[in-house]
Formats: structure tokens, C-alpha cells, sequence
């Protein structure tokens, strides 16, 4: 896995305090992990800090599973 | 009671008489201010009357390029901020019927629209420290409506909407978000009633005067203490019996 995964991970398993191997590829943050709408709107704002980047909110928006937050910030960043 | 010291407060309209008071207030409870505000000149005397603690941050709230600017500048100057006051506010009034599309807008972008991007730059470091009060200056009007005020009763009233909206989505992160609504308070603003104006209205105040600025001032400590913790989404009536809501 990917250090930039990794580091994924360890952001929502410390926010949503979920088992690790829950956090697959197509968990979806909400359906899956147990998140609610400011879940995920706190999950951003931690990849943004972590990573150093903007995620505008239409992009925001597409994020919903793991794998569309490893895949948004693997290209952003 | 009442202690706000290491909090940072960011207070909009400090340049006029109920927001000078509500910067007043939070300064002598141990906050840090931010006075924003037009006119320069009142802040910058403010500031030397508070002395330590206090940065002037003028903002023209009619800019939004300005209001968007706002939050950062404040947490540049003050590394955060804890504590929100939307208290800037502006009337245009006419009757309905002659009220123009400008008198309108103008209204809701100073008093609602510079609120709701205010709210949203600052929620964020709230969110992150999981506290914060947000406290918004709305008016009497809001609820009661009045002729000739349209405009201005609409913001007012949006403000209590926008308040209650967000209060729901940020209470589990312990922040909160309430509005003071002030009947009539001795301002430049009321200053300006003529003497049969002003008797007119002592008669439907069951207090039998109008209201002090640091009346407003204080409803604004109480919210903005840890005290009021648990108090959320309300609106806290200031005004001498005038509308008992």
C-alpha cells in the first residue's frame, strides 16, 4: 500500500474510530465507516492539512469512499 | 464568572455603539479582541482605550472580497478565533412599495450574506478546536417586523434562521452558535428620533426606557462564556419587555 494510503488510513481510523481493516478500498465513509455529513466534511479538512493541499468543495463532494480520497489526493498532491 | 482569558474574540461593527460595548466587555473579561469595522478612526481610539489585547481590523462588509479576507487576517493577528460576534449591521428603510432593488440588497449583503461567509470562514478553526461561540446580532425587528423596515427585518430574522441551521450542525463539536436580538438600545442610531419619535416608543416598552449598550454587551459575555455551554440555537431578547417572545 501506498504511503500516501497509509497515511489515509491512519486519518480515518483515528477520526471515525474504526477497526483498520474495515478502511478497504471501496468503504464508503458514511454507508460503511459509520461517518456523518460533518464526518466527512472534518475528513477533508484533516487530508487537506496533512497533505498540504486544497480540496475545493465540488471535489470534496466526489469523495466518498477511501479509495476516492487515496485516488483525489494521490493525483493532487 | 464569566472568564474568557487565552479566548479570542473577532467583533464586526466595534466602531458603533453596541459593538464598541460588546468589545469592551469581552476585553475586561480577559479576551483578546479583534475590532473590525469602516471607519478607522473609532477603532483605532478603541483600541487605545483597551490597550493590550486588542487589534484593529477595519473591513468594509459590503466588500465581500474584503469579508472573504477577514477571517484570515484575524487569525494573523490574533492566531485564532474562538469567539464570533456578528454585530455590524446597516438600515436603508423605506416603505415597501417604494423600496428599491438596491435598498434591498444592500441590506441582506452587509447584514446576512457578510454574516453567513463570516460564520463559514471562522467555523473551521472551530471545528479543529472543538470550541467556539458564535453569537449574532440580530434585532427585535427580526421577529416583530416594523413599517418601513422590509429590508432590514428580513436580515435580521434570516440571521435568527442561519443561526438555529448551523447551531444543529455544530453541536456535537462544541461550538455555539445564538443571537441576541436588542429592542431599542441609546445609540448615534436612535440619537437621531425626535423627542415625540421617542416618546411613542417609551410607551410600549414596559421597562419605561431604552436600553443601554452594555445591556447588549453583556447577553453577548453570557453567550460567549463556557457557562453557556449548553445554550445553543436560541435567540436571548434584550429589550425592556417591548416583545416578550
Amino acid at each position: 500500500m501506498s504511503d500516501i494510503a497509509e497515511r489515509v488510513k491512519k486519518i480515518v481510523v483515528e477520526h471515525l474510530g474504526v477497526e483498520e481493516a474495515k478502511v478497504t478500498e471501496n468503504a464508503s465513509f458514511i454507508d460503511d465507516l459509520g461517518a456523518d455529513s460533518l464526518d466527512t466534511v472534518e475528513l477533508v479538512m484533516a487530508f487537506e492539512e496533512e497533505f498540504g493541499i486544497e480540496i475545493p468543495d465540488d471535489a470534496a463532494e466526489t469523495i466518498q469512499t477511501f479509495g476516492d480520497a487515496v485516488g483525489f489526493i494521490s493525483k493532487a498532491s | 464568572m464569566f472568564d474568557l482569558s487565552g479566548k479570542t474574540a473577532l467583533i464586526t461593527g466595534a466602531s458603533g455603539g453596541i459593538g464598541a460595548d460588546i468589545a469592551r466587555v469581552l476585553h475586561d473579561a480577559g479576551a483578546t479582541v479583534g475590532l473590525s469595522g469602516t471607519r478607522v478612526e473609532p477603532l483605532d481610539a478603541l483600541a487605545a482605550e483597551l490597550g493590550e489585547r486588542a487589534h484593529v481590523l477595519p473591513c468594509n462588509l459590503s466588500d465581500m472580497a474584503a469579508v472573504e479576507a477577514l477571517p484570515k487576517q484575524a487569525v494573523e493577528a490574533m492566531g485564532s478565533v474562538d469567539i464570533l460576534v456578528n454585530n455590524a449591521g446597516i438600515t436603508r428603510d423605506n416603505l415597501f412599495m417604494r423600496m428599491s432593488d438596491d435598498e434591498w440588497q444592500s441590506v441582506l449583503d452587509v447584514n446576512l450574506t457578510a454574516t453567513f461567509k463570516l460564520c463559514k470562514g471562522m467555523i473551521r478553526g472551530m471545528m479543529k478546536s472543538r470550541w467556539g461561540r458564535i453569537v449574532n446580532i440580530s434585532s427585535i425587528v427580526g421577529a416583530t417586523g416594523n413599517p418601513g423596515q422590509a429590508n432590514y427585518a428580513a436580515s435580521k430574522a434570516g440571521m435568527i434562521g442561519m443561526s438555529k441551521s448551523l447551531a444543529y450542525e455544530v453541536a456535537a463539536r462544541g461550538i455555539t452558535v445564538n443571537a441576541v436580538a436588542p429592542g431599542f438600545i441609546a445609540t448615534a442610531m436612535t440619537d437621531k428620533l425626535t423627542d415625540d419619535q421617542k416618546s411613542g416608543i417609551m410607551k410600549q416598552i414596559p421597562a419605561g426606557r431604552m436600553g443601554e449598550a452594555h445591556e447588549i454587551a453583556s447577553a453577548v459575555l453570557y453567550l460567549a462564556s463556557p457557562e453557556a455551554a449548553y445554550v445553543t440555537g436560541t435567540t436571548l431578547h434584550v429589550n425592556g419587555g417591548m416583545a416578550m417572545l
